[in-house]
């Protein structure tokens, strides 16, 4: 649906996006995923034409979108702050693209009474931007840029601006709206747990490169290196003591044992290990090839349905576990900790 | 308890400090003169000095004040609204001054528009470009248009020379020069609310206009002009309400022919000493004055505050 070729954009001596390529295929919920400052936002407004790339080429359903304005794509954003039009009623707002497009005036009307339907706000045709909460807005915003039915939605941070609550709610809402309506969602957030639910793909986005496109557990699972790791959840790093030399086993250099992948020197890799891989070593395992190690656990902090155990390993290094909250972990006391063979992830060490 | 709830009793009496300045401003400055203007316009003209009466004798106590009371009428009011003179007079002064407010801001929108589009750097320039003539006399700014505009004046000589005209026109002692006279002269007026408007104007509900399918001229006229309302409405009591009392204006530029009441009250008051008269004249340019402002106030009230 959208192919971005080697797409680079300059702000001065700022290289805001740089040789970015990737393809979002139609249908897709897709995620760019990235800190602020990350060149993501510079991104998505190539796509939707308000900057125009200094080289590459970005092709939405097989057209060329060279010299296409932005009033001529077929593509809308929901914007941040929503920038819904506060001279103008709901009604007005979400018709405004449809009169755009020279439609009648009973066919917008018949239009906007769907579209207020689909986001669950009929009977708010007349009220003004000012008199809707904040959630409210947002299901406005969605419906105004959903109007001229484009072929991809822009959607600049859709949950950013909510509150706990109402997030979950708009999560399974903006899912069922992409599923209805079959179009391509493509969402920009610095919120990784925004993208890892909303998303069936994302591309994380550094320093105006792409550092990893995959699906959610893709990135989760095997992530390109131990700054994308960092990045999406939680991990434990630790240096990488030599493939050979044994049984799988930790040193006071660090880990000993895991076989090097393909095209990564030694010099460059690091372990990582998900807090949630490691488990106290009595626990029933499967297979008996995992990691184990001795560490006193310092400190317990419960988190409703799992507890955080920070640990300190026989050689001083620091780890941070995610174990059941019905486990009962004894603090200050030497005990044995395993982490499975499949969880020991080797990463290229990055940043 | 006691601690916070006198705490607050003095914030109270701050902000009532606060609110009386002006109050007592107006009042000595505006209020009180407005209350002499209004006893003037009741008085009939007498050949004394001052050149009005009755006036109040408080020696004769209570039966004193009967008398001067008695002695008020609307014979000036009668004056004022049944000669053609004045009533023409009103007639053109509110024709020039909507057609003059309509071209200030004819003129003024696209100055205001292009300024708040400018670079940062570039916009302090031409704002201090905008303000910088008013510190020249105002007087002198406009006797400055008589040069321009006269017969063998500069304008003339101008499109003589580029061949546009084959003999001089006629502009000076015209309405159009006092047309041209008071766009120059308020522009800044206009320019500078509107300007307001449009800085303050959310860059990203044009983009959002854009994406939405509207092309320049949309956005143009469905979003940037009605946002910028407040601003066009404020620039324009500014010009219309000054414009409407204008004397110096007509008075330099116009012809004999184009009688405003501004001018006219100037006659009353120090070539005829019809005090009264052109009391009653002041009175009724209030009046006037005040119906489009509480027009204004009212639309602002039903816009629920967005204005």
């Amino acid at each position: 649906m959208i192919t971005i070729d080697n797409v680079t954009r300059r702000f001065g001596s700022v290289q805001a996006v740089d040789g970015v390529s990737l393809e979002v295929r139609a249908g897709e919920f897709f995620s760019l995923l990235g800190p602020s400052g990350c060149g993501k936002t510079t991104l998505m407004r190539m796509i939707a034409g308000f900057e125009a790339p200094d080289e590459g080429s970005i092709t939405i359903d097989g057209q060329s979108m060279q010299g296409v304005l932005a009033n001529q794509r077929p593509v809308n954003m929901m914007f941040q702050s929503y920038a819904l039009f506060p001279h103008m009623t709901v009604a007005g707002n979400i018709g405004f693209g449809l009169k755009q497009l020279g439609k009648s005036r009973a066919d917008i009307d018949a239009e906007v009474s769907a579209l207020l339907a689909m986001v669950r706000l009929q009977g708010f045709e007349d009220r003004r931007p000012n008199q809707l909460s904040g959630g409210q807005k947002q299901r406005v915003a969605l419906a105004r840029a959903l109007a001229r039915k484009p072929k991809v939605l822009l959607l600049d941070e859709p949950l950013g601006a909510l509150d706990k609550g109402l997030r979950r709610e708009t999560q399974n809402e903006l899912k069922r709206i992409q599923r209805e309506t079959g179009t391509t969602f493509v969402i920009v957030t610095h919120d990784q747990e925004e993208a890892m639910t909303l998303s069936d793909r994302i591309a994380i986005i550094r320093q105006g490169r792409v550092a990893q496109i995959g699906t959610p557990t893709e990135i989760y699972r095997k992530p390109a290196d131990s700054s994308v790791a960092a990045f999406i959840g939680d991990v434990n790093l630790l240096p990488f003591a030599g493939a050979s030399g044994g049984r799988l086993h930790l040193t006071e250099n660090g880990i000993v044992g895991v076989p090097l992948p393909v095209g990564l020197a030694a010099g460059e890799a690091i372990i990582g290990i998900r807090p949630e891989a490691i488990s106290p070593s009595e626990l029933p395992t499967v297979n008996d090839t995992g990691l184990r190690f001795d560490a006193v656990a310092k400190r317990v902090t419960p988190l409703g349905a799992v507890q955080v155990v920070d640990l300190v390993t026989v050689h001083g290094q620091q780890l941070e576990a995610r174990v059941c909250a019905d486990l009962v972990v004894a603090l200050e006391k030497p005990q044995r900790w395993r982490v499975d063979l499949s969880q020991v992830m080797v990463l290229r060490r990055a940043g | 308890m006691a601690g916070p709830a006198r705490k607050e009793h003095r914030l109270e009496a701050g902000a009532r400090a606060l609110i009386a300045a002006p109050a007592i401003w107006l009042g000595a400055f505006f209020a009180l003169p407005f209350l002499f203007i209004l006893r003037m316009s009741l008085s009939d003209p007498a050949s004394a000095q001052p050149p009005y009466k009755p006036l109040l004798d408080l020696s004769q106590g209570f039966a004193g004040v009967w008398t001067f009371i008695q002695g008020l009428d609307f014979e000036a009011y009668q004056t004022v609204l049944t000669d053609s003179l004045y009533l023409g007079a009103l007639g053109t002064s509110l024709k020039i001054a909507l057609l003059g407010t309509a071209l200030t801001l004819l003129v003024g929108y696209p100055l205001a528009y292009a300024i708040s589009r400018s670079s940062r750097a570039l916009r302090t320039i031409l704002l201090a470009a905008l303000i910088l003539p008013f510190w020249t006399s105002f007087l002198i700014r406009v006797y400055a248009w008589i040069g321009i505009l006269r017969q063998d004046g500069f304008l003339n000589q101008l499109l003589l020379w580029l061949g546009a005209i084959k003999a001089p026109l006629e502009i000076l002692n015209t309405e159009i020069a006092i047309l041209i006279g008071i766009v120059y002269s308020y522009l800044p007026f206009m320019v500078l609310p509107v300007y307001a408007a449009l800085e303050r104007q959310d860059a990203t509900l044009r983009e959002a206009a854009q994406d939405l399918g509207a092309s320049a001229s949309a956005i143009f006229w469905r979003i940037t002009v009605p946002l910028s309302a407040s601003g066009i409405l404020g620039g324009c009591l500014l010009v219309f309400i000054p414009v409407l009392g204008e004397f110096i204006i007509p008075d330099l530029l116009g012809g004999s022919d184009t009688l405003m009441i501004g001018r006219l009250v100037w006659t009353e008051f120090f070539a005829n000493r019809d005090w009264p008269v052109a009391s009653a004249l002041a009175v009724l340019l209030l009046a006037i004055l005040t119906l489009p402002l509480i027009l204004a106030r009212s639309r602002q009230e039903k816009a629920g505050g967005l204005l």
